[in-house]
């Protein structure tokens, strides 16, 4: 019987106890904030002898990845941790383990990027590694950062899938922020997360293997990219079989697009990770003087839930996009070149407007995400009249 | 070597394994690098002392070695940079022109 | 060790069939590390290079065992995470604790001195059981012939160009071995494809051993030095008589000569390479003579060092210290300590 202990935890902890309920073989990892957390919580219980973990205090983020390659290669369940510098620096890596189709879980503690520097929330960082091939998760709250976590290594090391996963909780916000989190016990998660039987391992000398081969001619390279492109289509219904199946042991419900209001909302707003309460918040109120707003927020970024986000906004009237990471030069950011595509696909013709907010931590603030809806109302005129730019910043002086 | 890679030119993405990874060790064989090479090193087993520095040296593995003692050329694989020449102390091996030796090879078949 | 024709009978390692060039250094230096496993099984990795590409171009790979390669700065940090899993998964229960596999990684120059320091230097301070490998050929020579860290005094490369303005690479090459050495690892030592005994008992020596271990070995690259393709052993026996490559080994902090016999002028070695050719242009005496006064310091250096090393033990028998302390060994190996907390 699941036994449930309510607690007052951080995003970071909340990771780090996933994280030990797993029980990796190998965690390599590098401290930068706002993820720090989540290393010295681990390193707590390797030393305390909590975990069979082989702790690997790496010296820079690329040799986290790196070793995290080498690892999981070798059959071992490996997961990291890292946030903003740190992903850009392990950039190139994040391809490789990919590519090489190793089922690592890494925690993400969305932060901005240089320069300048700044070690507040924003998606910067993890929307750069969007076309890395990895799997992505945004929580919204130190919560959906446990669930996310625990999830994220049937869905990793799922024989259909075999992909890296990333789930990212934003900086301070949900990283720092202490929430009331419910821990499922031990045991019930060690059965649901279940042990990781590789088909190959480096370390099976009977049966050796060479990894990350050179497949510089026959084409071998655009095959083994489609290849991956195939297990991030099959990818999405065993995030949503996992999801189901930790939803009925949880009692959490999980969406990979969460929805309120859109049954009949005719404006709305898109959204992903920390800010999703604030306009929920803010929807509820303007819904309780019959204004018809609603929210959708992305629990799944990679694969990215197309049909679901159609669905969800196939009655929207006005649509309002808002990023957290820039794209200097770009038409939109990245959320919103991503729904503009899903729409244009789904023929839905509704007005999108795209929204920069939040970067490196600025406050997002209900008055904020109270505007956006109230532009919304105007936007169809707005946009013939040519008076709405390609992006629109939001909470900037 | 048990896994089969004959026919991979017209593998789909679907029979490509994992990642590219290949399925086995020593692959390589299958490459013949023979056909690279310009020259060939013959071998004289009169000369031979059975040092085995040849084998020692050869960038391609491409001695042959049974019982501690050398048994011939690996010409399949040899590439012909007669390395192994250079090093033999008993000028047990030396080099011929790629061409002559297939003329010889073709008045030995006939 | 075992000799020559006991050698012959250890499995193959690294199969025919890749496509580095014929008289390739980098092969001879893998072949002849490797058989320092003797039998037990070995896996291997590689930063991206020459050896990397051209032993693993798909389906092909020439690695007999298990094999890994991930990015060109990497192959320690890679492999350390290889060695990681196999502490972790014993620990786990998941493989049996009796198993034995040895770790290699293998980077040239440009992948070790330059771009994979970094990774090195962490690999070897975390404690990692494996052997890495630099087969050094002075270059970047996968893409085409570039200076690195490693590449000699006045050579030149397609990066240290010889003109009228610049008489190839100005700057002297780093002391990549030195630098290893004082990560203060069980073994480090520089070994040459041409003196195979000497190379072939430092690899059985440092993978007997538990902990990090380095080798760097001489691997000529007949095309990036401009000599013909017969003449890569020849050339590093050269590289090894001028006191341009000295063998040595240091264990346990003590350093020690493992070849001193021969003495010849650095002319011996620059003469026949290609890369040195403007040395030899009437006028450019001077360069040769700094060429040679550089290798005649820096075997002074590696002469003081292992004079210093007898001082050292000397120092450490008056103070009654051990060379090597078993809490030491064994928090390297990950073994439990008594520990009250």
């Amino acid at each position: 019987m699941a036994e449930v202990t309510v607690l007052a935890g951080s995003g970071d902890q909340m990771v780090a106890e996933a994280f030990r309920q797993a029980n990796p073989d190998v965690l390599p990892v590098y401290p930068i904030t706002p993820q720090t957390i989540i290393v010295e919580e681990f390193d707590k219980f390797v030393a305390e002898g909590r975990v069979h973990t082989e702790f690997v205090p790496v010296e820079s983020e690329h040799s986290a990845m790196a070793a995290a390659i080498g690892a999981s290669a070798a059959g071992a369940r490996t997961v990291t941790a890292t946030a903003s510098q740190g992903l850009a620096y392990m950039w190139e890596q994040l391809y490789v383990a990919a590519g090489m189709r190793l089922p690592i879980v890494m925690a993400n503690a969305n932060r901005a990027l240089s320069a300048p520097i700044n070690i507040h929330g924003d998606h910067s960082d993890i929307l750069g590694a969007r076309d890395s091939g990895w799997i992505m998760y945004f929580a919204e709250n130190a919560q959906e950062a446990y669930d996310d976590t625990l999830m994220a290594f049937r869905v990793a090391e799922h024989p259909d899938v075999m992909l890296p996963v990333a789930t990212t909780l934003d900086g301070f916000i949900t990283s720092h922020a202490l929430e009331r989190c419910e821990l499922m016990d031990d045991e019930t998660v060690a059965a649901f997360v279940g042990e990781y039987k590789p088909e190959h391992s480096l370390l099976d000398t009977d049966n050796p293997n060479s990894y990350g081969m050179f497949a510089n001619l026959g084409n071998f390279y655009m095959e083994t990219k489609l290849a991956q492109r195939k297990a991030m289509e099959k990818a999405m219904p065993v995030i949503k079989a996992v999801g189901e199946e930790w939803e009925a042991i949880s009692g959490r419900p999980f969406d990979v697009v969460k929805t309120f209001g859109t049954e009949d909302a005719e404006r709305v707003i898109v959204v992903m990770g920390s800010s999703t309460g604030n306009c929920r918040a803010v929807a509820k109120t303007l819904r309780e003087v019959g204004e018809k707003v609603g929210v959708v927020s992305l629990r799944v970024f990679r694969p990215f839930p197309a049909e679901e986000l159609a669905a969800a906004l196939k009655n929207a009237k006005a649509i309002a996009v808002m990023d957290r990471a820039e794209t200097v030069g770009g038409e939109g950011g990245p959320l919103w070149q991503e729904v503009s595509a899903c729409l244009h696909a789904a023929g839905n013709t509704a007005p999108v407007r795209d929204y920069m907010y939040g970067l490196g931590g600025a406050d997002v603030t209900l008055e904020l995400i109270n505007d956006i809806f109230s532009d919304l109302k105007t936007l169809e005129a707005d946009k013939a009249a040519g008076t709405v730019p390609a992006v629109t910043y939001k909470g900037n002086r | 070597m048990s896994w089969d890679y004959s026919g991979n030119e017209k593998w789909t993405w679907d029979q490509i394994p994992l990642g590219a990874m290949t399925l086995d060790g020593g692959t390589a064989t299958g490459h013949k690098t023979g056909d690279w090479r310009v020259q060939r090193p013959i071998w004289d087993t009169e000369k031979c002392k059975q040092c085995l520095i040849c084998w020692m040296h050869c960038p391609d593995s491409s001695i042959k070695v049974a019982e501690q003692k050398m048994c011939g050329i690996d010409y399949e694989h040899c590439k012909g940079c007669g390395v192994c020449v250079v090093a033999c102390p008993f000028g047990a091996l030396s080099m011929i022109s790629e061409n002559d030796a297939r003329e010889l090879d073709e008045k030995e078949v006939q | 060790m075992a000799n020559i024709k006991q050698l012959s009978e250890l499995p193959q390692r690294l199969s025919p069939g890749h496509s580095m060039c014929g008289g390739c250094g980098a092969t001879i230096a893998v072949r002849q590390v490797l058989m320092g496993a003797g039998k037990t099984p070995v896996v291997c990795g590689a930063a991206t290079g020459c050896l990397e590409v051209s032993t693993t171009t798909f389906p092909f790979t020439s690695w007999e065992g298990g094999f890994i390669h991930s990015t060109f700065e990497s192959a320690a940090a890679t492999m350390s995470g290889v060695e990681a899993a196999f502490r972790g998964l014993k620990r786990a229960g998941k493989i049996p604790a009796d198993k034995k596999i040895k770790f290699v990684a293998f980077g040239g120059d440009g992948g070790t001195y330059d771009i994979g320091l970094q990774a090195l230097s962490g690999a070897l301070e975390r404690g990692h059981d494996f052997l890495y490998v630099c087969y050094d050929n002075g270059a970047y020579m996968n893409t085409g012939i570039q200076r690195s860290g490693a590449t000699p005094y006045s050579a030149w490369t397609t990066t240290s160009e010889v003109g009228n303005a610049v008489p190839g690479k100005r700057h002297f090459e780093k002391d990549l071995t030195s630098i290893v050495a004082a990560h203060h690892i069980p073994y480090a030592a520089q070994a040459s494809i041409s003196n195979w005994n000497d190379l072939v008992t430092k690899a059985t020596k440092a993978m007997d051993i538990d902990g990090p271990t380095f080798l760097n070995v001489l691997a000529p690259c007949p095309r990036g030095w401009r000599v013909p393709f017969d003449q890569a052993v020849e050339i590093a026996k050269l590289g090894v008589a001028t006191n341009y490559w000295p063998l040595y080994e240091v264990e346990n902090d003590v350093w020690k000569l493992t070849e001193n016999r021969r003495k010849l002028p650095i002319e011996d070695f620059l003469q026949p390479q290609g890369r040195f050719r403007h040395l030899f242009k009437p006028g450019n005496e001077h360069l040769i003579k700094e060429f040679q006064t550089n290798v005649d310091r820096h075997y002074a250096y590696i002469q003081a060092r292992v004079e210093g090393s007898k001082v050292y033990q000397q120092k450490l028998e008056e103070a009654g210290l051990p060379l090597v302390s078993d809490d030491a060994l064994a928090m390297q190996s990950g073994s439990k300590l008594p520990f009250q907390q």
